[in-house]
């Protein structure tokens, strides 16, 4: 699956989120802290990586437990191509109570941006 | 300056219950681009077996970063949020959120590490519904920055 993040996207999950840490809108802001230039809420990242969960286990209540490590940031330029994030996902492990393990890749630029991705899901 | 680790076993009530309500779960649906029927159609949820429309797995990260802050805003701490990187983030769901869920939080504070000049500041969210039964636990671990190196010229 990839997924297609522009500045708008941020904005938007700013106001969903409450999350609105300018690092996420303002470039002079995430500038000054060091970064390249404005990246995705790390949150943003994880929910996306969820959503190939759900969707593949066709019932989003069905994901009992989900984490992730944030590895590196995704940057988001200000222009329409933003930064495109590329997810999979497998199978890692059936636990004994019956869940799944879910393991999931999430990279921009060819480059892993989240650690230890994993959802837990229960099938009915 | 590091962090106090006699923070450790702190824990912060939020002040307010956060009351789920369908629009808010449509609009972070909407923020994370999932199309979900569950997410925005009551209808569609009560076919699925919830009691109504459900939220989408990391939906709880509102009400954790809420309760988040009366630690981050805590003077005691002393924490300059803007040196703050979230390193990683984890939930536990007892079961989904669902819009009319009035939901409880308690933020413990579990672990300060320092290492290399930052600090690791471990938290956890214990969030349960109007009768205290657990509904999702959110666990987050923030670095603190330290102070940039001063290179001598």
């Amino acid at each position: 699956m990839q997924i297609r993040l522009t500045r708008a996207e941020l904005v938007r999950y700013a106001g969903a989120s409450g999350d609105f840490n300018p690092i996420h809108w303002n470039e002079r802001v995430a500038k000054e802290v060091g970064l390249p230039d404005v990246i995705a809420h790390g949150m943003l990242t994880m929910a996306l990586a969820n959503r190939l969960v759900t969707s593949w286990a066709g019932d989003p209540g069905a994901v009992v437990a989900c984490g992730v490590r944030f590895t590196r940031p995704v940057v988001v330029p200000d222009n329409p191509e933003g930064a495109l994030v590329e997810l999979s996902a497998k199978v890692a492990k059936e636990h004994d109570d019956g869940t799944l393990l879910i393991a999931i890749t999430a990279r921009t630029n060819g480059q892993t941006v989240l650690g230890k991705a994993t959802a837990t899901v229960v099938l009915t | 300056m590091a962090l106090d680790p006699s923070f450790v076993g702190r824990s912060y009530p939020a002040a307010s219950s956060y009351q789920v309500g369908r629009e808010k779960i449509r609009e972070f649906a909407e923020a994370i681009g999932d199309d979900d029927a569950v997410y925005r159609d009551s209808a569609a949820a009560r076919a699925a077996g919830y009691p109504d429309v459900i939220a989408p797995p990391t939906f709880a990260i509102i009400v954790s970063m809420k309760a988040q802050e009366l630690l981050i805003d805590d003077p005691e701490l002393g924490l300059d949020f803007s040196r703050v990187v979230h390193g990683d983030q984890s939930f536990t769901h007892h079961r989904p959120i669902h819009a009319g869920d009035e939901l409880a939080a308690t933020l413990h504070v579990d672990g300060i590490l320092s290492k290399g000049g930052n600090d690791m500041l471990t938290v956890r969210c214990e969030i349960t519904d109007g009768t205290g039964v657990p509904v999702t636990t959110a666990r987050s671990m923030l670095v603190v920055r330290g102070p940039e190196p001063v290179v001598d010229q």
